[in-house]
């Protein structure tokens, strides 16, 4: 059978996220509840979460997460990255012996930072040296993966249900101002741990639920600008294109939710000039981005979280406030599981971004 | 002398039908039909017959057919009757063969070896009836860097670009080789649809300056009706470098045509023959070509996308990678079953590569070079129906160029006999008296027809792959199975054969 | 009213209005067998000078002279303006011919007058030749 990667495989999914307005942390116990409540959403192939926050003593580094699945990669890997790379400290990740989830990869996280004389060599700075090696090292060391590479958040994500990956990573050991989760089903049994999500590049990670119809065409452009698609999954793409909008092309998550899940052009035509000369703008310069297909997407990234459905709201996507907390999900009941009364409840609009950003954050 | 002549087709007439109403004989141009007086009957002469369907159709009793020729020369998988009776025409005329329209020979159709997908289960297909389902496109090239104002709004200047409604335009045909009335129903047509017609390389005539929101105007190597209010009129402006018909050699309107309006509009004499020449005599090379994008463009403000439009050739890629770094806005490929007024025939029949294959080959490489969002890309030579449109738009292409098809609406039997002047249709002919039997806003409405149903049919295979706007299918080569394609023509087209996930 | 209007500019002089007239006109559902080594007496005839074409029929003007000439009463308007003939109470004396400015009322071989009657009473209820007509040239609308 083909591994991920080299075939597309199509998903349903469940997703999820808690996240605090003031950037308070909070134990990961909850999201795993909540992801818990939609476990018919998932087939136990694959489960995973983001969480922001969670390194506050080492904030300023960049938290590399890896899966080595056969033994030479460590040494290939470590060499690789002391080249470029000061090691602050690495670590296996803990994770707890549970019957539930089984072959496991070696999986550890490297605290790094570029030297300077590969950030001088890079010339755009030390995010772009990160987004290299983790090109690199995906596609060039057989058996090393790096699965999350921002700072002061990391993703833990292994083939089963969500609900006992969380128990597997320990994840109510850690707090954290921002978790998502994904419960994965999906149409295949690859059984490779790097394909199940969240799916993340530098701060950004997305969780999702879908399957987008543009695939190939968001493929393909990713592709020209220098993205390397190894998984050919939905949310891959998706996290690039939104790499690619806000760190490359500088536009805001609002603009790039606009670009993504785009206003029709029925709708376009109707704005006031100046309006419609920017959304025509979007549309036409980042028509390659245009995600078209039934998506609902959370995305975290340094500093806040923001959920977006596709144009046509085919997928459903509630969101929920109760003081300074922000709790989404896919279904209302994994909300009120861990939040049983709230402030507000709606749900998401097709093509409306709902962005949450920390108080006093950058934005 | 032997007449080794043998007629192509027969005439054949159901006498028990016929009411000798002489219809037939009056629209026959090629004078095949006459009524014999003493007789009280219909005669036909089937050697002059060129299958042109005109006499078929418009016979009130339905009591004409044209065959081909039951005649057979002795049967030989070699020598087909085709290779001997073109040499026995040019024993007798030392000439060179001539044709029309695009190459009839039976190279593989790729777009016939490759399928559409649609949406199961997993991902809902969505129905145009009751959703948006969008097919405007723009072209021209795109931004590099994101501009923003002193507030930290974006500036929304864009480069000059064509806004099409759906990904659609009819391609270069110019007046000489077609009439004004076919030139008149396609400029009025390109204007109700929101899309653009091409006048090709004969100028334009004064009367179609109202259409210019919806004209194209071509540069070709002539430069045949170039002048500064023409440039100015178009919306965009096309450099012809080539054409998939004939790659490599010019164009020839004989004398004969070049009458009245046709001679004005040319900016030539009456009766002087328009030969373009093969190259243009200012492009020798690439460099040559940037410095022809940047006049024109200096010449008409950098208000207009330039196009330039090459046949499809063997290095058709490197090519194309050339013209996206020469400063164009646009790339036009025309693949080598695109139609002519005239061209050799070894020439049309023999000489440059499938549209399908050049795009598959053009789009992978400018992606490869990162130079797409230079340009647009529009394919032509033989785009016949919408889902020919769909795949073209699939494999790469921003959007599509049709002539054939557009003369088809019209009227148009495809008997590629356009050199011969005498279009039973009225559409590739100045004699007057042909002319006038192409009504423009029967034509018009036919073209506004055709092209209406191609939209619907479009947002159908669209609405079937969950896809809601056109962009989101340009280069969405995961849509598309081959069958009965070997590996290398998979990996050309990039695509997979039919059945791998 | 709507009436039969003759685009010169399209009209090819193919003659094939004149047949679709007779057909429409000859109550026989077959075009062959309407046709058929039959002369035909059309209601709109392709007048041509060599060069110009144009199928002429009857005007169904809004003063009919052929009205006003004629003796028995077989010439009438009808409710929608049409000028018809009740060809029982034609007695052929030509004086409609007569007076036609444009030639469009001819006595047949049966001895009444006949002209352009829109196809109203015949089963086709539409004027054939304008449906007919292969470039538009003939036009049924309301000016």
């Amino acid at each position: 059978m083909l591994l991920e990667g080299e075939f597309r495989n199509p998903a349903g999914c469940a997703i999820s996220a808690i996240f605090d307005k003031t950037g308070a942390r909070f134990s990961g116990a909850d999201i795993i509840d909540s992801i818990a409540v939609m476990r018919d959403r998932s087939n136990g192939l694959g489960g995973g979460f983001a969480c922001y926050g969670i390194y506050p003593d080492k904030k300023d580094l960049y938290a590399f997460h890896v899966f080595f699945t056969i033994h030479s990669a460590r040494k290939d890997f470590e060499e690789y990255i002391a080249r470029y790379y000061e090691i602050d400290s690495d670590e296996d990740i803990p994770t707890r012996k549970i019957p539930e989830i089984v072959d496991e990869p070696e999986i550890r996280r490297y605290f790094v930072y570029p030297k300077q004389q590969y950030i001088d060599f890079v010339k755009t700075g030390p995010d772009e040296c990160v987004f290299r090696t983790v090109f690199a090292v995906n596609t060039e060391i057989k058996g090393a993966y790096i699965f999350s590479s921002g700072k002061n958040m990391g993703i833990f994500k292994a083939v089963g249900f969500p609900e006992d990956v969380g128990r597997f990573y320990r994840l109510e050991e850690y707090e954290g101002s921002l978790f998502t989760a994904h419960g994965r089903y999906p149409t295949n049994t690859p059984g490779w741990w790097g394909g199940a999500h969240p799916f993340g590049l530098l701060g950004l990670s997305v969780v999702h639920n879908g399957e987008i119809s543009s695939y190939d065409a968001n493929r393909r452009a990713m592709e020209m600008y220098g993205y390397k698609c190894t998984l050919l999954t939905d949310t891959e793409v998706i996290t690039y294109i939104l790499d690619y909008l806000t760190r490359k092309k500088s536009l805001t998550f609002e603009e790039s939710a606009e670009v993504i899940a785009a206003p029709f052009w029925s709708r376009i035509d109707r704005m006031g000039e100046e309006e419609r000369a920017r959304a025509t703008y979007l549309r036409d310069v980042f028509s390659a981005e245009l995600v078209t297909g039934p998506f609902s997407i959370i995305v975290g990234f340094d500093g806040g979280v923001m959920a977006l459905n596709d144009r046509l709201k085919l997928r459903t996507l509630a969101v929920a406030e109760k003081g300074d907390k922000v709790y989404m999900a896919s279904e209302e009941a994994a909300i009120r599981r861990v939040c049983p009364s709230f402030d507000k409840m709606f749900y998401a609009e097709g093509g409306k971004p709902i962005v949450y950003r920390v108080k006093g954050g950058k934005q | 002398m032997i007449d080794f002549n043998v007629a192509p087709f027969e005439v054949v007439r159901d006498y028990d039908k016929c009411v000798n109403c002489r219809v037939c004989e009056r629209q026959c141009a090629n004078e095949v039909h006459h009524y014999e007086e003493g007789f009280g009957k219909m005669i036909s002469d089937s050697t002059k017959c060129v299958d042109c369907q005109r006499c078929v159709c418009l016979c009130p009793t339905k009591a004409l057919k044209i065959v081909p020729n039951r005649n057979s020369f002795r049967p030989n998988a070699n020598w087909q009757q085709k290779y001997l009776t073109e040499i026995y025409k040019q024993a007798e005329s030392g000439g060179v063969l001539l044709s029309s329209m695009g190459n009839p020979e039976p190279f593989p159709v790729y777009f016939d070896k490759i399928l559409i997908n649609a949406s199961q289960v997993t991902n809902p297909s969505i129905d145009p009836l009751r959703e948006p389902m969008e097919t405007r496109v723009f072209l021209g090239a795109k931004p590099q860097t994101i501009q923003r104002n002193a507030e930290g709004k974006i500036e929304t200047k864009l480069p000059p670009r064509l806004k099409l409604s759906m990904p659609v335009m009819f391609s270069a045909m110019s007046y000489g080789s077609i009439s004004y009335n076919a030139h008149a129903a396609l400029a009025r047509a390109a204007e109700k649809l929101g899309i653009y017609y091409n006048t090709g390389e004969g100028g334009l005539h004064k009367d179609f300056y109202k259409y210019s929101a919806n004209t194209i105007v071509q540069v070709a190597s002539g430069r045949f009706g170039v002048h500064k209010d023409y440039l100015e009129d178009g919306a965009a402006i096309e450099i012809k470098i080539g054409q998939g018909a004939k790659p490599g050699i010019g164009g020839h309107l004989p004398g004969a045509k070049i009458v009245g309006d046709v001679s004005k509009t040319r900016m030539i004499p009456e009766g002087s023959d328009a030969v373009s020449p093969a190259p243009h005599h200012d492009i020798y090379s690439i460099e040559d070509l940037r410095q022809l994008v940047y006049s024109i463009k200096e010449a008409t403000e950098y208000k207009k996308p330039v196009i330039v439009k090459i046949a499809a050739v063997h290095n058709v890629a490197a090519i194309a990678s050339g013209i996206a770094r020469s400063g164009a806005d646009i790339i036009a490929i025309d693949g080598f079953r695109g139609g002519t007024g005239a061209a050799p025939t070894r020439i049309r029949d023999n000489v440059g590569i499938p549209i399908e294959l050049a795009l598959g080959s053009v789009d992978q490489r400018l992606r490869e070079e990162n130079i797409r969002d230079n340009v647009s890309l529009v394919v032509a030579g033989s785009i016949r129906c919408s889902a020919d449109v769909v795949k073209a738009i699939c494999l790469g292409a921003d959007a599509v160029y049709i002539g054939s098809a557009s003369l088809v609406a019209m009227g148009c039997h495809l008997c590629r006999t356009c050199n011969y002047g005498k279009c039973n249709w009225g559409i590739a002919t100045q004699r007057p008296d042909l002319v006038k039997r192409l009504n423009p806003d029967i034509a018009a409405e036919r073209l506004i027809n055709m092209l209406t149903g191609w939209n619907h049919e479009i947002q159908e295979m669209m609405g079937g792959m969950g896809i809601n706007s056109i962009e989101a299918l340009r280069g969405n080569r995961l849509m598309l199975r081959g069958v009965g394609l070997n590996e290398r023509e998979l990996a050309v087209l990039g695509i997979k054969h039919a059945g791998e996930v | 009213m709507k009436k039969i209007y003759v685009k010169e500019e399209w009209c090819l002089g193919c003659h094939l209005c004149e047949y679709e007239c007779a057909y429409a006109n000859s109550g026989v559902s077959n075009i062959v067998l309407a046709l058929k080594d039959k002369e035909i007496d059309p209601n709109v005839k392709v007048q041509t000078d060599g060069k110009i074409t144009f199928a002429v029929s009857c005007r169904h003007c809004d003063e009919p002279m052929c009205i006003s000439a004629c003796i028995s009463g077989a010439l009438s308007k009808d409710e929608t303006g049409a000028v018809t003939v009740d060809k029982s109470k034609c007695v052929g004396c030509g004086s409609c011919v007569m007076v036609c400015p444009y030639g469009a009322v001819r006595i047949t071989k049966e001895g009444t007058a006949n002209k352009c009657q829109l196809c109203m009473n015949n089963t086709f209820g539409e004027p054939l030749c304008v449906k007919k007509c292969p470039n538009g040239a003939i036009v049924f609308e309301e000016k």
